[in-house]
C-alpha cells in the first residue's frame, strides 16, 4: 500500500466582517493539486466529529477546512460553547454567510487548491451549506445532508435568522447532493419535498437521495440516530458527488 | 439546533460544574439533540452564568418522560416550600 500522510492544524481565518475565526485544516501531504471542502458544523458545535470528518476528506484526497462559527461566543469545551450559542438564539444566518465566504477565500488562496471547492454541512451545518450556496458563487458544489430549517414557519424567524433558506433558492448557485432520512423530524419528509419542489421549479441541478430506516444525523456514529449501512451509502454519494464536481 | 424549542429564566443561587461550583444567574430549557445522552432528542437543562464563560455551567439531558416526572416534582416541591413559608409567616 502507498504510503499516505496527511497534514491536519488549527489555523486562525478571516471571517465575517474581517472577525478572526479559529479552523481545523486537513489535506494530503504534498504539493496537490487537491480539491477543497469547507465543513459547517452543526449545532451540537465545532466538535470532534466535524474535525474527524475533515481528517476524513483528507484521507479521501481533499485538503478540507472546518472553521469554527461559535468563536465569537468564548473559548471552552464545544458542548458548553454549544449551549451558550443556543441559550443566545443561535448565530445570525448572515455572520455564518461572512464566516464561510472567509473560509473559501482561504482555500482559495491556497496554492495546492485545484481550484474547485465543495461544501459540506450536516443538520443545522446542512441548513447553512444550503444557505451560503445562495449567496454566493464562489463555490462549485454544495452538499446538504438533513439540513433542518431550510423550510421555516413565520413564527420561527428571529432577528438572527430573518429568512427561511427556501426563500432564496432562486439564488443557488451550483449543483446540490441532498441526504436525507424518511424518519426525520426536521426536516420531514414534506418539508424535504417542499425544498425539491422549490428546487425543480426554478431548475436547479439537484440530486437528492431519501433513505428509509433512517431518521437525522444518520452519519453520526456516536449517537443512537446512527444507521450502518445508509451512512455508508450517503458517503458513496458525497465523494461521487464531489468526484463529479470537484474534479478529483 | 434544529428545533426552536429554547425556554430562559433568571435563576439566582448556585450550580455545580466540572468540579466547582459557581453562582448561577439562568437556567436554558431546550428540547434539542443532546452531546452525550442516547436520545435522537432530549429535554436538556443548563444552569449558567455567562459572565463567566462557557464552562460555567452545570448540565443534565434527560428523557421527555423524565423531564415531565422532573416538572411534576419540582411543582410538588415548590407547593411543600410555598406551604412551610406560609406557615413560617405565621
Amino acid at each position: 500500500m502507498a504510503y499516505r500522510g496527511m497534514t491536519a492544524e488549527t489555523i486562525s481565518i478571516s471571517g465575517h466582517n474581517g472577525d478572526k475565526i479559529s479552523a481545523y485544516v486537513a489535506r494530503p501531504q504534498g504539493s496537490g493539486p487537491f480539491p477543497g471542502v469547507v465543513l459547517i458544523h452543526h449545532n451540537p458545535g465545532w466538535d470532534e466529529f466535524y474535525c474527524e470528518t475533515t481528517r476524513k476528506f483528507a484521507h479521501h484526497g481533499y485538503a478540507a477546512i472546518s472553521h469554527n462559527l461559535f468563536q465569537r461566543a468564548g473559548e471552552g469545551r464545544s458542548d458548553d460553547v454549544a449551549a451558550k450559542v443556543r441559550a443566545e438564539g443561535g448565530i445570525p444566518d448572515a455572520q455564518a454567510i461572512g464566516d464561510t465566504e472567509g473560509a473559501v477565500k482561504w482555500l482559495r488562496a491556497q496554492s495546492w487548491l485545484n481550484g474547485k471547492v465543495g461544501v459540506f454541512g450536516t443538520c443545522s451545518g446542512g441548513r447553512l451549506a444550503f444557505l451560503f450556496a445562495c449567496h454566493t458563487k464562489s463555490i462549485n458544489c454544495v452538499a446538504e445532508l438533513w439540513g433542518g430549517r431550510v423550510v421555516m414557519k413565520k413564527e420561527e424567524l428571529t432577528p438572527k435568522m430573518p429568512t427561511a433558506p427556501i426563500e432564496f433558492t432562486k439564488n443557488l448557485s451550483c449543483p446540490i447532493l441532498g441526504l436525507f432520512g424518511n424518519e426525520d423530524a426536521a426536516p420531514t419528509p414534506d418539508q424535504v419535498n417542499q425544498h425539491e419542489a422549490e428546487l425543480k421549479k426554478h431548475g436547479k441541478n439537484y440530486e437528492f437521495h431519501r433513505y428509509d430506516g433512517a431518521g437525522h444525523g444518520f452519519f453520526y456514529y456516536d449517537r443512537p440516530m446512527y444507521r450502518v449501512e445508509q451512512a455508508l451509502d450517503g458517503w458513496k454519494k458525497v465523494f461521487a458527488f464531489y468526484e463529479k464536481h470537484l474534479g478529483k | 439546533m434544529c428545533t426552536s424549542v429554547v425556554e430562559v429564566c433568571s435563576a439566582e443561587g448556585a450550580g455545580k460544574g466540572d468540579g466547582s461550583w459557581f453562582a448561577v444567574t439562568s437556567a436554558v430549557v431546550s428540547y434539542d439533540h443532546p452531546h452525550h445522552a442516547l436520545l435522537e432528542d432530549a429535554i436538556t437543562i443548563d444552569f449558567v452564568n455567562p459572565e463567566l464563560g462557557p464552562g460555567a455551567r452545570a448540565a443534565v439531558e434527560i428523557t421527555l418522560e423524565s423531564a415531565k416526572a422532573l416538572a411534576a416534582a419540582l411543582a410538588r416541591a415548590i407547593a411543600g416550600a410555598e406551604e412551610m413559608e406560609g406557615r413560617r409567616g405565621l
